[in-house]
């Protein structure tokens, strides 16, 4: 699963619906790779926008990556050369970086959803449906 | 021939057997192929429209045209046979192991759009006590309609098995929020003949 995934994914469980708590999930005893695949930086100008910066660095300091900017880098423009490090740097963070095997706690009802060879499993067992 | 859904439930019916079988057949890919398009041009995504869900996504075949077409995507899917498959051709979007009638697992505005092939009409399936239909159409498209951006689209190819299947998922959609229908290609082929939903959860912003 991508880094990029993790700003969007959320408890599935009904009850937490409504829950602040449910989102970012906290991640832990993760296994990362990092994958070699194409950078598109328009695709990563316009994620941008849709980002919840403090879930993505609140994700990687589970992970383990504590350097992240404090704030969100805004108005990019992918055609522009001077944002192409910034971009790249992105690339790297939400595409390449991905967790193959870990763990996933919702805050709020305290249910662990479990990462295995590279996929999720957000199956709920039927009590929780 | 009997319609799978007839047979078992999803999980049980796409086992490592009949997922291989069903993925390495020429036959499935090019139908898959064609509707994938085919759902793809009733999208009609604005070229910056990217990040798309594809509910059901099976052994990737889908996803492998998105991939092409240069979008993001995120694949769910109640099979493990079938993930594993999709994992083993080393499709480029990430894989959810997750039943789509227990609801979606993003946060709001997540996707530009959402498509799904041949999937959804397991949503009326009723295989266990627990799975009430009724409840999983209402769940799925509810958490279908968060998921979404407002304006973003839904294009899903189904089979229903009849005229109440049809009634209740689109029912189910509307009371969602979604607006839209069914477009029938090829209609008076009895072979050929597709059902596709085509739903918009809401208006774009910039639109209001
Ligand atoms: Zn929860």
């Amino acid at each position: 699963m991508k880094f990029l995934t993790t700003n969007f994914v959320r408890c599935p469980i009904s009850k937490c619906d409504n829950s602040l708590k449910a989102f970012p999930l906290q991640y832990k005893n993760c296994e990362l790779i990092q994958e070699e695949l194409e950078f598109n930086p328009e695709f990563l100008a316009n994620i941008l926008d849709r980002l919840n910066w403090e879930a993505i660095i609140a994700v990687a300091g589970d992970l383990g990556n504590d350097s992240l900017p404090p704030t969100k880098p805004e108005n990019v423009d992918p055609k522009d050369p001077e944002n192409e490090q910034l971009l790249k740097d992105l690339h790297t963070l939400l595409i390449e970086t991905q967790i193959t095997e870990g763990e996933m706690h919702c805050g709020e009802c305290g249910h662990i959803y479990y990462i295995k060879s590279s996929i999720p499993n957000f199956l709920l067992p039927p009590h929780l449906v | 021939m009997s319609r799978p859904e007839q047979l078992a439930p999803p999980e049980v019916f796409y086992n490592e057997d009949e997922s291989q079988k069903y993925t390495a057949s020429t036959r499935v890919q090019h139908i898959q192929a064609k509707m994938t398009f085919r759902a793809l041009e009733l999208l009609n995504l604005s070229p910056t429209e990217h990040f798309i869900l594809d509910i059901g996504c099976g052994s990737g075949l889908s996803g492998e045209i998105l991939t092409e077409e240069g979008y993001q995507w995120v694949g769910m899917d109640i099979s493990p046979s079938m993930l594993a498959v999709a994992l083993n051709r080393e499709v480029e979007g990430d894989l959810f192991l997750s039943d789509m009638g227990t609801g979606i697992p993003f946060r709001p505005g997540t996707f530009d759009a959402a498509i799904s092939i041949s999937a959804i009409q397991w949503l009326c399936n009723a295989d266990t006590a627990n799975n009430d239909p009724k409840t999983r159409l209402k769940r799925f498209f509810n958490t279908l309609y968060g998921s979404l951006k407002r304006g973003g689209k839904f294009v899903a190819q189904f089979y229903p098995a009849n005229d109440e299947q049809l009634t209740s998922i689109t029912s189910a959609a509307k009371v969602a929020g979604f607006g839209g229908g069914v477009v029938i290609d090829d209609q008076d082929s009895k072979k050929n003949k597709k059902y596709y939903l085509v739903l918009t959860a809401g208006q774009a912003e910039n639109q209001v």
